[in-house]
């Protein structure tokens, strides 16, 4: 199989450039990952690249094939189209080769406080929740935090600093959902702005990119509908 | 308030629906006058509901573009000199614009 990959190490290289790589594998039964890895290790070990747990658990190997953000780890080689183009994600300072910086992403994502806040004295057992009130949370607790869906996002790349993008306004819906939270008007206050919030114009690439089928864009719905019924 | 970032997309959604009420009343209104000459089309906008629901369209247009248009300066244009210079040049161009259709629209009578 023809691979063209994205190479750019900024100690050596001027520009990134586009590295053509033809491998011997059998499309049927293998990923993406197993190609990349099998390039680095058969053809050029300098290839650099992020990977964990191969299974689409860890979020470590999002990256932008064909043309469309996804994990390489459970992105079968059968269904893409030769040459598969493999670049880093975009909109997102490029560390090397496949590596991004996920800085930008991480800052925004701590910025809606990804933690339970509730003041009570922490009980003897967990604290409890409904089936119903768990449902709440489903869609939504599933993220892994791999980026595909915020580095697929115009609003977030023209305004990383300011936009929260879909995998933080996701995290930031997934606390508001959640019963045992004690502070969804504050969320909500946090996201009052012109930017954090209401730069998603709905175009959806969030949905369409998200490798754990999660739908971002709904979490933002539900959540300027909560603006809209507390009054603002 | 115009600016806040609630009121401002509620506003967008607001006109969308005045802009999709006109645009379907619109074409009937003008089957039930048909066929049209000058004489017959200018008669569409007589009536006083008519001219109130027709303002109402221009004015929503011009909220839905002045919303769009914020958020395409707002997305792209950083620079806040340029950014202020363009709000206000789509400011002015849209509020002309609904002047311009209420005296159309009431030099009719």
């Amino acid at each position: 199989m023809r691979f063209s990959i994205y190479r750019y190490d900024p100690e050596q290289d001027a520009k990134p450039h586009m590295q053509v790589y033809d491998l011997d594998i059998d499309p049927a039964g293998n990923m993406l990952l197993d190609a990349l890895l099998m390039i680095k290790d058969t053809l050029d070990s300098t290839l650099t690249l992020r990977r964990s747990c191969r299974e689409g658990v860890c979020g470590s190997d999002g990256m932008n094939i064909n043309g469309s953000n996804g994990l390489a780890c459970i992105t079968p080689l059968a269904d893409l189209k030769q040459p598969v183009e493999v670049r880093p994600l975009p909109g997102l300072p490029v560390i090397r080769d496949l590596v991004v910086d996920m800085t930008p992403l991480n800052q925004q994502y701590r910025s809606v406080e990804p933690w339970l806040n509730n003041a009570d004295p922490a009980p003897e057992i967990e604290r409890l929740q409904s089936p119903e009130q768990r449902a709440q949370m489903d869609g939504l607790v599933e993220c892994i935090q791999c980026g595909c869906c915020s580095s697929a996002c115009p609003s977030f790349w023209w305004n990383p600093d300011k936009f929260v993008g879909p995998a933080g306004l996701l995290a930031a819906y997934r606390f508001i959902a959640d019963s045992r939270d004690q502070t969804s008007d504050r969320r909500l206050d946090n996201l009052q702005d012109p930017y954090r919030l209401f730069r998603c114009h709905g175009i959806m690439n969030c949905v369409t990119v998200c490798p754990k089928g999660l739908n971002p864009t709904a979490a933002i719905g539900k959540m300027k509908t909560l603006l809209v019924k507390r009054g603002a | 308030m115009v600016g806040g970032a609630l009121s401002t997309w509620l506003v967008q959604r607001v006109s969308a629906l005045l802009l999709a009420a006109y645009s379907l009343f619109f074409p009937l209104w003008v089957a039930l006058h048909w066929p049209l000459d000058f004489a017959v089309w200018r008669g569409l906008f007589v009536p006083l509901p008519m001219r109130i629901a027709t303002l109402l369209f221009v004015v929503a247009l011009a909220l839905h573009a002045w919303v769009g248009m914020r958020d395409i300066f707002m997305d792209y244009v950083h620079p806040l000199g340029l950014r202020l210079t363009l709000h206000i040049v789509a400011l002015l161009w849209l509020a002309a614009c609904v002047v311009w259709a209420t005296a159309i629209l009431w030099r009719l009578s």
